[in-house]
C-alpha cells in the first residue's frame, strides 16, 4: 500500500497519465462530434492509423511538424467525407461503413508504408515535437504542444456545441432529423460536417502517437485505442467534460497497470496488468448503461421525406 | 444540383447477382493505381495473383484451407447480423473455440485423456463450441437486458481474450516441449483431421465447413426459429408485437454465431496448426465481418465469398515474392471490395435522381 502511495507521490507518473490520455481525449472528441450529429463512426481504428501514417510521413519527408499534424487531419477528413457518402448520402449501414473504413484505411497505411520503406528493419525515425518546458507549469510543461492542443479543445468543443448555432444544429440533427429539416437546416450538410470534423481530429489523435509519443510508424501500434475512445463517449454521456474526465480516469488506470507490472515482486501473470484498461471499460459501460442518455436519432439513417 | 435516392419497385435477380461481381471488378480497377504506385506492370501482377490464388492444384489447395475458417467465421456474422446483433468479437471467439480444444484434446502429461478417440473428437468440439457461445452469450445479454452496445463489449473482449491466451500459453496450457516458443501443448495426433489431397494441407474441415453453410441456410430459411431471427433482425418491436419471444431469440441466434467461431478455432487447430499460437488467426475474425457483408448475409454465398477473399490473401503471398508489390494489397482489395459492394447493392434496390 505504502509503495501505491509512493508511486502516486511521483510527478513522473502524472507525466504519464496526461501522456496517454492526450490520443484518447482526441480521438474520443472526434467520436463524441460524429455522434451528436447521430452518426456512428468505428472508421476511428483505421483513421488513427492512417493519421499516424500520413503525418509521420510528412515529417519524414520534410514538412515541419504542424504540417504533419495537418496532413494527418487532412487524411482524416478525406476518410470522414467516405464515412459521410455512404452513411449520411446513401445511408447505408453506420455499423458496416465504419468496420470497412477501419480495414480499408488501416490496409491503405500499411501498404502505403510498405512501398515507401521495402527494406526496412529499423523503422526509420523523426524528430518529435519537444516538451514545453517554457511553460513553467509543473508536469504539463513535460507534455508536448499537442497534450494541450487535446485539452484546449475540450471547452473549445463544447462551447461551440452548447453555445453556437452551429452547435444547436449539430444537436439537434442528432437527436431530431425531422425537425431540424422543419427549420431549415440541412441535416445531410450539418452531419457531413460533423463527420469530416471529427474525423479530422482522429487523424490528430494518431499523428500524435508517431509524432510526439514515439517517433517511427509501427504496425499495431494503435492497438485499440480507437475503441476505446468509442466506449468512453457512452462513459462521458456524449459531453465533452465528461469525456476528458473519462480519459483521464482511464489513462490513470493504463498508468497504473504499467507501473505494478514493472515494480516486479508481483505473482501475477503480466497479462492480468494489461487487460486491466479492456475490462475496466466494459465495466464503465455497464455501470452508465442505466443511465446512458443517447442521441436520439443515432445509428437512425435519415433520408428526406422518407418516415 | 443535388441528388436524392428512388425506391425501385423491383430489383432484378440477375442485377443482384452481378452488383458484387461489377463491384470487385470496380476495386480491381481503383486498385490498379496502388499497383503502379508500387513500380510493377498492373497486368501482371493481377495475373500472378489469380495464378497464386487459383492457378494450380497447390495454388488452389491453400487457398481451400486458408478458406475454411473464412467460411466459419463468415457463417458466425451472418447468423448474428440477423438478427441485428453486431458480433465483431468472432476473433476473440475463434482463440476460446481454439483454446477449449486444446484444453479437452490436448496432450496434457504426455498423453492427455484417456478415453476413445471418436468420443474424445465429438467432446473437443462440443467444448470449443460451447467456449464461443458463452463468450458472445454475455455482450448479448448486457444488450438485450440493459442496452449495452455490443460492437464495443465484442471488440474489447477480443483484446482481453488475446491476453488470456497468452496467460494461458504461459502458464497451465504451456507446451514444455516449445523451448520458450509460446503454443500450447499439442493436440493428440487421433484428433487430427484428415487431408483430402495427398502432399497438400486441405482438409476435411472443408467439408464439415460446407455442410455447416447448407444447415445455417435451411435453418434461416425453413425453422420456426430462422423466422424468429430474421423477423427479429427486421423490427424487434413489431417481432415482439406479432410473440416473437425477442431476448431469447437474440441469446439463441449469439450462441449458434459464438459456437461457430468457436468451432473455425477448433478445426484450425485439428486441420492446420496442431497447436494453439497466439498468431494463428490473422484476423479470421473480422475478416469473416467482411465476408458476411460480401455475400449479403447468404450463408450459401459466404463460401463463394471466402474462397474469394482466401484466394486474394493467398496468391498476395507469391505474387509479392515475384514483383515486390506488397501483400498488403490484397487487404487493400478485400476491404475496398466491401466498400464497393455495400454501394452496388444498394444500387440494385433504390435508383440516383439528380435534381
Amino acid at each position: 500500500m505504502i509503495e501505491l502511495f509512493d508511486m502516486l507521490a511521483q510527478p513522473g507518473f502524472w507525466d504519464a497519465v496526461l501522456r496517454i490520455a492526450t490520443p484518447l481525449i482526441l480521438g474520443t472528441l472526434g467520436v463524441l462530434l460524429c455522434e451528436r450529429a447521430g452518426v456512428l463512426n468505428l472508421g476511428i481504428e483505421g483513421i488513427m492509423v492512417a493519421g499516424a501514417f500520413t503525418g509521420w510521413l510528412a515529417v519524414y519527408s520534410g514538412a515541419p511538424l504542424w504540417v504533419g499534424v495537418a496532413v494527418a487531419a487532412a487524411t482524416g477528413a478525406v476518410f470522414g467525407l467516405l464515412h459521410a457518402f455512404l452513411t449520411v448520402v446513401l445511408a447505408l449501414s453506420q455499423h458496416v461503413s465504419g468496420l470497412g473504413i477501419t480495414l480499408l484505411a488501416t490496409a491503405l497505411s500499411y501498404y502505403g508504408y510498405r512501398v515507401s520503406f521495402p527494406k526496412v528493419s529499423t523503422p526509420p525515425t523523426v524528430t518529435p515535437f519537444a516538451e514545453m518546458d517554457w511553460l513553467g507549469i509543473p508536469i504539463l510543461a513535460q507534455q508536448t504542444p499537442l497534450t494541450l492542443l487535446a485539452l484546449l479543445l475540450v471547452p473549445a468543443l463544447a462551447y461551440v456545441l452548447y453555445r453556437t448555432p452551429v452547435g444547436l444544429a449539430i444537436r439537434m440533427v442528432g437527436e431530431n432529423p425531422q425537425a431540424a429539416e422543419g427549420q431549415g437546416v440541412s441535416v445531410a450538410a450539418v452531419r457531413t460536417g460533423a463527420i469530416v470534423a471529427g474525423s479530422a481530429l482522429m487523424g490528430i489523435a494518431g499523428a500524435f502517437l508517431t509524432l510526439s509519443a514515439f517517433n517511427a510508424f509501427f504496425f499495431n501500434m494503435v492497438n485499440g485505442r480507437g475503441w476505446i475512445c468509442v466506449a468512453l463517449v457512452v462513459f462521458a454521456s456524449w459531453r465533452p467534460g465528461k469525456a476528458l474526465l473519462g480519459a483521464l480516469l482511464f489513462a490513470f488506470f493504463d498508468a497504473l497497470q504499467l507501473r505494478l507490472q514493472q515494480s516486479g515482486g508481483s505473482t501475477l501473470p503480466y497479462q492480468m496488468y494489461l487487460m486491466l484498461p479492456y475490462v475496466l471499460s466494459i465495466v464503465a459501460l455497464v455501470l452508465v448503461a442505466r443511465k446512458a442518455s443517447y442521441p436520439q436519432a443515432l445509428m437512425k439513417p435519415y433520408r428526406k421525406g422518407e418516415r | 444540383m443535388s441528388m436524392r435516392l428512388e425506391k425501385r419497385a423491383t430489383s432484378s435477380a440477375a442485377a443482384l447477382l452481378l452488383a458484387p461481381i461489377g463491384a470487385v471488378l470496380f476495386t480491381l480497377l481503383v486498385s490498379s493505381v496502388l499497383v503502379w504506385w508500387a513500380g510493377a506492370a498492373v497486368t501482371q501482377t493481377y495475373g500472378l495473383l489469380l495464378k497464386g490464388g487459383f492457378g494450380s492444384v497447390f495454388a488452389l489447395s491453400e487457398t481451400l484451407t486458408r478458406a475454411i475458417p473464412l467460411i466459419l467465421t463468415g457463417l458466425a456474422v451472418t447468423v448474428a447480423f440477423k438478427a441485428r446483433l453486431f458480433n465483431i468479437g468472432a476473433e476473440g471467439q475463434l482463440y476460446v473455440g481454439a483454446l477449449a480444444a486444446v484444453a479437452v484434446g490436448g496432450m496434457h502429461g504426455g498423453s492427455g485423456f484417456d478415453l476413445p478417440p471418436m468420443l474424445l473428437f465429438v467432446l473437443m468440439l462440443l467444448a470449443s463450441a460451447l467456449a464461443g457461445a458463452l463468450l458472445l452469450l454475455g455482450p448479448a445479454l448486457l444488450k438485450a437486458r440493459m442496452g449495452v452496445d455490443e460492437v464495443v463489449t465484442t471488440l474489447l473482449l477480443n483484446f482481453i481474450v488475446l491476453l488470456f491466451v497468452s496467460m494461458m500459453l504461459d502458464g497451465p496450457m504451456k507446451d514444455p516441449m516449445a523451448m520458450g516458443w509460446p503454443q500450447s501443448v499439442a493436440l493428440l495426433g487421433d484428433l487430427e483431421l484428415t487431408k483430402l489431397i495427398a502432399q497438400t494441407r486441405v482438409h476435411s474441415g472443408l467439408i464439415g465447413a460446407c455442410v455447416l453453410a447448407l444447415l445455417v441456410w435451411a435453418m434461416l430459411k425453413y425453422t420456426v426459429f430462422g423466422f424468429d431471427i430474421r423477423a427479429v433482425g427486421a423490427n424487434a418491436r413489431a417481432a415482439a408485437f406479432a410473440g416473437v419471444p425477442v431476448t431469447r431469440t437474440v441469446a439463441l441466434a449469439a450462441m449458434l454465431s459464438g459456437a461457430l467461431a468457436g468451432l473455425a478455432g477448433a478445426i484450425e487447430v485439428a486441420g492446420r496448426t496442431s497447436y494453439v499460437t497466439l498468431d494463428m488467426s490473422p484476423g479470421y475474425g473480422y475478416t469473416g465481418i467482411v465476408i458476411a457483408m460480401l455475400a449479403a448475409l447468404h450463408p450459401l454465398g459466404v463460401v463463394a465469398a471466402s474462397v474469394f477473399v482466401a484466394g486474394m490473401l493467398v496468391g498476395a503471398d507469391s505474387m509479392s515474392r515475384a514483383v515486390g508489390v506488397p501483400t498488403f494489397i490484397a487487404d487493400v482489395i478485400v476491404a475496398a471490395s466491401l466498400i464497393a459492394v455495400l454501394v452496388a447493392t444498394l444500387l440494385t434496390q433504390y435508383r440516383i435522381r439528380w435534381k
